[in-house]
């Protein structure tokens, strides 16, 4: 199978390299003929990838050891729903899974405008195959998947048991989809730069929708490793501003601001050249980011070994920045603004402020992952940033931020009049101000960042509160609806409106989120005995007595786990009882381990103690001291390696399974000391609240609309809403 | 105001901003940032100063104490060796052999790790074989 699937993997790149000449001719020499085996080429590569990506998949759930990046990835120990998972854990299994999402992806879009942009679609059916071509390289030669192994061992290294959580099967395919998603306007600026075809009906209406899926896709792809961080002790919380981190963030920047931005383009035929520049820049910081973890030029958590891949990358992202810049100075004539700014009091204005908001942190965020290379070439010295000098800046920014998502959406186009203002902004401005007021009584004044976002976060609430208030009102007139049903036929009528609004207050909700959580958190570092406390905020940790146990999974022992009772407390009353604990994964590697030790030696695990709420979430982890187990554990090496061979098999087996026993049995006499992390932290729920809120909204600004006839209002009933809204 | 007067008066408040921007950014960056160096650089490190430590976990250095961890950092090729105490808990990763990151300041003979500063490397790339692992 494995020369099936390589045989696949070649097939593809030669696909993707006809299609490629295939377009440029057809397009260059006006061949239809042509132009559409190019863009048949993309849904042939769709097949064969697949193909290949089932092979590899059936190989981690067969467990067949004779494919090296089985071995090395996975095991029959391996719970079945995480085999599924473990080939993207690899570098050739994550790069088949890129190419693969960019085929199906790239495939629907071409799909979709088989019959528009019939001089633009060829250049973009290039650049999508010619990425495709790129990756199909790398796969046939430089890290493929289908490399086997002389000799098939009995057993693989398994998937690390850190990577056996659910996230992990949704995690990287999100974050691929983003980035996949996001060549594709890229690919299409590109060909409507080299056809002059640059207004807004030539390519951002044909390819918004995908731009829109790139930056939801993306960005639950973030939130989930954000949860999952938060789910592992020591990853840092859900934000480190780690280098990868960092670099998915970089394009869901420049993303957020282009599917803003393209809005004035369709509305006003302005910020051309803008936009063509944040849609190029995003498609290169895509690349960038799936470069980032697989190069080790930057010193990461996430980044993968040793690899091969820089030359190659960099020379396709020099490649891309080249052409980008190029081509935009070239059309530069084609790209003036058809209309101007006519005022700062404008719609059009307060997004070019969001606009620039988001850049500047882009750049921000750029600048400071990358400075390690800056100083370097600056000072001769490597220096490195940490989580305070990011915070610095993007939080002062996150506020404007904030705080424009709640101007945007209700400020007039052109020009906003006074009564405009009074009428939008009066309401949420009192309420945010009020809302503000009573928090610094309360104590929030103490933190004023934090504090500015509270206010900010209430405004965008009331303001887009205020609009479907307005909106269900003015249908409930005209139509004699139900509140609800009012409700469901307003956003029926203009997904992207209203879903955009509903992402906004879910942007809102999450940084609020953060701005709480990181701003009263309280965190403690402590070693508890049995039967001591500690305090945190306004909890009490008492640390009531120890456990263990011993997991096994189809008759092998699996894991051992040791941990603790935790009870929290409050003003002496009791809140919630929790069991962290630390699982050992015996060692794989048994070189220089003895039978006893290799059972501690092995990857380790922590499950944290969570009591999630809606005003606070109170978090535990810890790490027991095994220390005085070493000696029996020494000792049970000694024993066991004097009576190798002299057993019977299944008898060692027992005898060992006994011993262990023994072990975790000491563990709960000793009364173990423990290290604990206890952590009290406010409103962390809303975080994940304001992602759903988020992606609800996404789905709802990405839903087809209705039927063209049923989505036609009468003259006289948008006369009304527009006078009602007040923007006539 | 004339507007072509009006858009360059705009064009040079907002190059002002980006300038302004810009130094900010170089002013904070050099003052903020730690240097990155590798156990072999700290030989000749300043008591008090910061500095972002990368290298591997020494196998057998590792020794839980009352607060947290001590252990040593070799460089990634070559044994020169660093100790480090750290203090709270430390990763799941985190193992004899791993690469770390830490955030140090040399105190004595030894470099006392910044809380929270200490990560290791995600095992789901860690794509060596076993037997490459020291």
């Amino acid at each position: 199978m494995a020369t099936v699937g390589r045989a696949l993997l070649i097939l593809a790149l030669v696909v993707a390299l006809y299609g490629v000449a295939a377009s440029i001719y057809g397009a260059v020499r006006g061949r239809d003929e042509w132009i559409a085996s190019g863009r048949r080429s993309v849904y042939a590569i769709a097949a064969l990838v697949t193909g290949a990506f089932a092979i590899l998949e059936i190989a981690f759930l067969r467990s067949d050891f004779s494919f090296a990046t089985v071995a090395s990835h996975s095991s029959t120990t391996t719970p079945t729903f995480y085999k599924g998972a473990a080939a993207w854990s690899s570098q050739e299994g994550s790069l088949l899974l890129w190419l693969w999402l960019l085929s199906l992806w790239s495939s629907l879009v071409l799909f979709a405008t088989r019959n528009q942009l019939r001089r633009v679609a060829p250049y973009a059916t290039a650049v999508l195959l010619g990425f495709a071509a790129f990756f199909a390289a790398l796969l046939v030669f430089k890290e493929t998947p289908f490399e086997l192994r002389a000799v098939a061992p009995a057993e693989g290294n398994g998937l690390n048991p850190l990577l056996r959580h659910p996230s992990m099967m949704i995690h990287p395919p999100m974050l691929y989809s983003g980035y996949t998603l996001f060549t594709i306007p890229f690919a299409f600026a590109v060909g409507a730069l080299i056809t002059r075809q640059v207004g807004a009906a030539d390519w951002i209406r044909a390819t918004r929708r995908f731009a829109l899926g790139a930056w939801l896709f993306l960005g639950i792809g973030i939130l989930l490793g954000a949860r999952w961080s938060y789910a592992e002790l020591g990853w840092g919380g859900y934000w480190a501003w780690d280098p990868v981190e960092n670099a998915s963030l970089l394009p869901w920047l420049t993303g957020t601001a282009f599917i803003h931005s393209i809005m004035i383009q369709e509305k006003r035929g302005m910020l051309k050249i803008w936009n063509v520049s944040l849609i190029l820049a995003t498609g290169v910081l895509a690349i960038l980011g799936t470069f980032l973890v697989r190069s080790g030029i930057l010193d990461s958590i996430h980044a993968f070994g040793a690899s091969t891949l820089g030359i190659p990358f960099v020379t396709l992202i020099g490649v891309l920045i080249a052409a980008s810049i190029g081509l935009v100075v070239l059309r530069r004539s084609e790209l003036r603004s058809e209309n101007r700014l006519d005022s700062l009091l404008s719609r059009e204005a307060i997004f070019l402020l969001n606009n620039l908001v988001l850049v500047a942190m882009a750049f921000v965020v750029f600048w400071g992952t990358f400075w390690p290379l800056i100083a370097e070439a600056l000072t001769g010295t490597r220096r490195a940033l940490g989580p305070p000098w990011f915070d610095k800046y993007t939080v002062p920014l996150a506020i404007v931020l904030v705080l424009l998502s709640g101007i945007g959406p209700v400020i007039a186009w052109r020009k906003a009049t006074a009564s405009n203002a009074r009428r939008n902004f009066l309401l949420p401005a009192v309420a945010a101000l009020a809302l503000g007021a009573v928090l610094a009584a309360m104590g929030a004044a103490e933190r004023p960042l934090a504090l500015a976002m509270f206010v900010c976060g209430a405004f965008v609430v009331v303001s887009v509160g205020q609009e479907f208030w307005r909106g269900v009102g003015v249908r409930r007139a005209m139509t004699g609806e139900n509140p609800l049903a009012a409700l469901r036929s307003l956003v029926a009528r203009n997904r992207r409106r209203y879903g955009g609004y509903l992402v906004h207050v879910g942007m809102a909700l999450l940084f609020v989120g953060v701005a709480a959580s990181t701003a009263f958190n309280d965190a403690r570092d402590v070693r508890l005995a049995p039967g001591q406390s500690v305090r945190s905020g306004d909890y009490t940790f008492t640390y009531r007595q120890a456990t263990s146990r011993i997991s096994t999974r189809d008759g092998e022992l699996e894991k051992i786990s040791f941990g603790a009772v935790v009870d929290v407390s409050r003003d002496g009353r009791h809140v919630t009882t929790m069991r962290p604990e630390r699982g050992y994964y015996p060692s794989r590697d048994v070189t220089g381990l003895g039978p006893v030790g290799r059972f501690f030696e092995g990857e380790a695990t922590s499950e944290i103690g969570l009591d999630a709420g809606l005003r606070r979430d109170i978090w535990t982890a810890m790490t027991p001291d095994i220390r005085r187990l070493l000696p029996t554990i020494e000792q049970g090496d000694r024993v066991f390696a004097a009576a190798a061979g002299k057993l019977p098999a299944q008898l060692e087996g027992q005898a060992l399974g006994a011993a262990l026993k023994g072990i975790v049995d000491k563990y709960l006499s000793d009364r173990p000391q423990a290290t604990f992390r206890v952590i009290s932290s406010p409103l962390v729920t809303w975080i994940w609240i304001g992602s759903i809120v988020v992606f609800l909204g996404g789905l709802i600004a990405l839903w087809p609309g209705p039927d063209a006839a049923r989505r036609r209002v009468s003259a006289r009933y948008a006369a009304r809403v527009a006078e009602d809204l007040g923007r006539a | 105001m004339p507007p072509a007067r009006k858009r360059r008066i705009r064009l040079v408040v907002a190059l002002s901003a980006a300038v302004l921007l810009a130094g900010a950014l170089v002013y904070t960056s050099l003052l903020s940032s730690n240097q990155a160096v590798t156990p072999s650089d700290l030989r000749s490190a300043k008591a008090g100063a910061s500095y972002q430590l990368t290298g591997k976990v020494v196998a057998g250095s590792v020794r839980n104490t009352s607060s947290g961890v001590d252990f040593k950092v070799r460089d990634r090729e070559g044994p020169t060796a660093v100790p480090v105490t750290y203090s709270g808990a430390v990763p799941d990763p985190f193992r004899e052999g791993r690469e770390v990151i830490v955030t140090v300041r040399k105190e004595g003979a030894t470099f006392v790790g910044e809380r929270d500063s200490l990560v290791t490397k995600c095992p789901s790339k860690f794509t060596e074989d076993a037997t490459q692992r020291s």
